[in-house]
């Protein structure tokens, strides 16, 4: 045994294992275990007090009606649209402030502040601009003479409306993210390819992007979760309406815990669970499976 | 074109577009908080007809008996209270988990992760907290945030003791410390910079948490900022000068962490981007 790994040894009683247990008995009791039991209530009909258990009859409504149906594809849709909006606009940007040019602190703490703002914030300040009649947004519109839709009120609209809100909120921490991994490039490579004789579109498809996967990767992964859970910025604009065109599973989770279903609400939780974990875990091997060599 | 016209032309175009997409929703906000009420109700950009912004200030802070001021002290407790929690309990788990590897930490690392990724079971949550007698309390709800914030701070505190030389740890201990001073008097205090980045960044996601106490914290008496935000628009469709009021003050908490600790906020959320 070499001398370091024998003082490594000694020192193994200076990091007890008891550290672990205060966090270990807030995961298990407010995390693990509603988790768990979650599986168990989610096929009974539960008033919290009393539950009967009824198989998977929960699961057969969730995707028997419409209204719960729409939550679960809505929340495909909105998951992937944003995700792949934040990468694009992310990576966009991220280019864009790694450049140079005039007024760049600015235009990264401009574009990074919203991510820090109450969401309910701004999603009650964008029903105001985005207001059919007297919204600023319809007004400029109108004033150009092109349409003016109705951005929250319009049952096919509404969804991607509130999901273009997201990106708006969210695409800062994606530029970030993309900032930080592009700087992270070594210099020579650029260098190297402009000796070649790359034209910048060539240095983006064969230096910037494979470079910059571990900071897709991350992008990725945040922006699918955030996606999919995503319940306060719908609460807060649409309600999940017109009718349930824009409702969401975390909204259907709260409508119907609201109404007092209590097992069909974890039904719903269970199924994001699994909707979560069905997106994020294959992404979650493929990305990080492969890093690029040079 | 050279290299200096181009970086005045994109800037400027940039800048000019940042003001339209970025600028103008919180100059929206900051207007109609100033306006009267009729005059905010048209949801313009005009210019003020009349500046009543200290009129909406107290308005805001003493409506329902004082039910804003009252919701600024709670977010405030259950902010201080729950990041203080994850905080210790965070760095004492990503110190042991990153100075004493061992089988346990594969298994320990797949249920960080989990924190994560999975999305809490909101009515057996319910659940847990009435059998615990914590349902609708702030020390409960405390606890909740504590709980889902702890797998971020491990992250980070893990990759930050990494840094920290061993050599330190036993020096100490030839010191004579034992393990509780070993972590709280030597090392913890090294960890500074990354406990600020997760004081700030957690501060701010728990400030802004609307979910949560909507489901573990009912009631006004325990009502958080982000609640009287929520209550406020159904109540007061022709006051939006007071709607404005409250967003803009709800605002204002994230905006002074940011001006302050733009570094760490900077770190904290882009971690992970580089290594992957």
């Amino acid at each position: 045994m070499s001398t370091q790994a024998r003082s490594r040894s000694l020192m193994r009683g200076f990091y007890p294992s008891w550290f672990l247990a205060p966090a270990v008995i807030l995961y298990v009791i407010f995390f693990a275990v509603p988790t768990l039991v979650s599986f168990y209530f989610s096929l009974t009909r539960w008033t919290l007090f009393d539950h009967e258990f009824i198989g998977l009859d929960n699961f057969v409504e969730f995707f028997q009606d419409p209204q719960l149906l729409k939550g679960f594809t809505n929340t495909v849709i909105y998951a992937f649209v944003t995700s792949a909006a934040k990468i694009v606009l992310g990576m966009s940007l991220g280019l864009l402030l790694t450049s140079s040019l005039i007024g760049r602190g600015y235009l990264r703490a401009v574009v990074f502040f919203p991510v820090l703002v109450s969401t309910i914030g701004i999603g009650l300040t964008f029903k105001s601009l985005l207001d059919p009649f007297h919204g600023i947004v319809n007004g400029a519109l109108g004033a150009v003479g092109l349409p003016q839709p109705g951005w929250l009120t319009d049952p096919n609209l509404a969804l991607l409306s509130v999901a273009a809100i997201d990106v708006w909120k969210g695409v800062g921490i994606a530029t970030l993210i993309y900032i930080a991994g592009i700087v992270a490039i070594p210099e020579e490579y650029f260098e190297a390819a402009r000796v070649d004789g790359a034209s910048a579109w060539r240095i983006f498809w064969s230096i910037t992007l494979p470079l910059s996967r571990p900071a897709t990767t991350t992008v990725v992964i945040l922006s699918l979760i955030g996606g999919l859970r995503s319940f306060d910025l719908i609460w807060a604009t649409t309600g999940g309406g017109p009718g349930y065109s824009s409702d969401v599973i975390g909204s259907v989770i709260y409508k119907q815990y609201q109404a007092g279903f209590y097992g069909l609400s974890t039904a719903g939780n269970v199924v994001l669970f699994l909707v979560v974990t069905a997106f994020v875990l294959p992404v979650f091997a493929v990305l990080n499976r492969k890093q690029v060599d040079l | 074109m050279n290299r200096t016209t181009q970086r005045w032309i994109v800037g400027g175009i940039a800048i000019v577009i940042s003001f339209v997409v970025f600028l103008v929703p919180f100059v929206f906000i900051l207007l109609q908080a100033v306006k009267t009420a009729p005059d905010a109700g048209q949801l313009s950009f005009r210019w003020p007809q009349e500046w009543v912004f200290w009129d909406n200030l107290t308005t805001v802070l003493s409506t329902d008996d004082g039910l804003m001021g009252r919701a600024f002290w709670n977010s405030a407790v259950l902010t201080v209270g729950s990041v203080t929690i994850m905080v210790v309990l965070a760095a004492m788990v990503g110190y042991v988990l990153q100075r004493r590897p061992s089988r346990l930490n594969g298994v320990v690392s797949f249920f960080v992760l989990a924190g994560l990724i999975v999305p809490p079971a909101v009515v057996p949550t319910i659940w847990v907290l009435q059998k615990t007698h914590l349902f609708k309390s702030m020390s409960g709800m405390i606890l909740i945030e504590a709980t889902f914030g702890l797998s971020f701070c491990i992250l980070l505190f893990r990759a930050f003791v990494a840094t920290i030389p061993r050599d330190l740890d036993e020096a100490a201990v030839l010191d004579g410390a034992g393990p509780i001073r070993l972590f709280f008097s030597v090392v913890l205090p090294l960890l500074r910079p990354v406990v600020v980045t997760v004081i700030v960044v957690q501060s701010v996601t728990v400030f802004n948490d609307f979910a949560g106490p909507l489901y573990f914290l009912p009631g006004s008496d325990n009502a958080t900022v982000q609640q009287t935000l929520y209550s406020f628009q159904s109540r007061t469709l022709s006051q939006y000068n007071l709607l404005f009021t409250d967003i803009l003050l709800t605002t204002i908490p994230p905006l002074v962490l940011y001006v302050f600790f733009n570094r760490q906020i900077v770190a904290g959320m882009t971690s992970g981007a580089v290594k992957g």
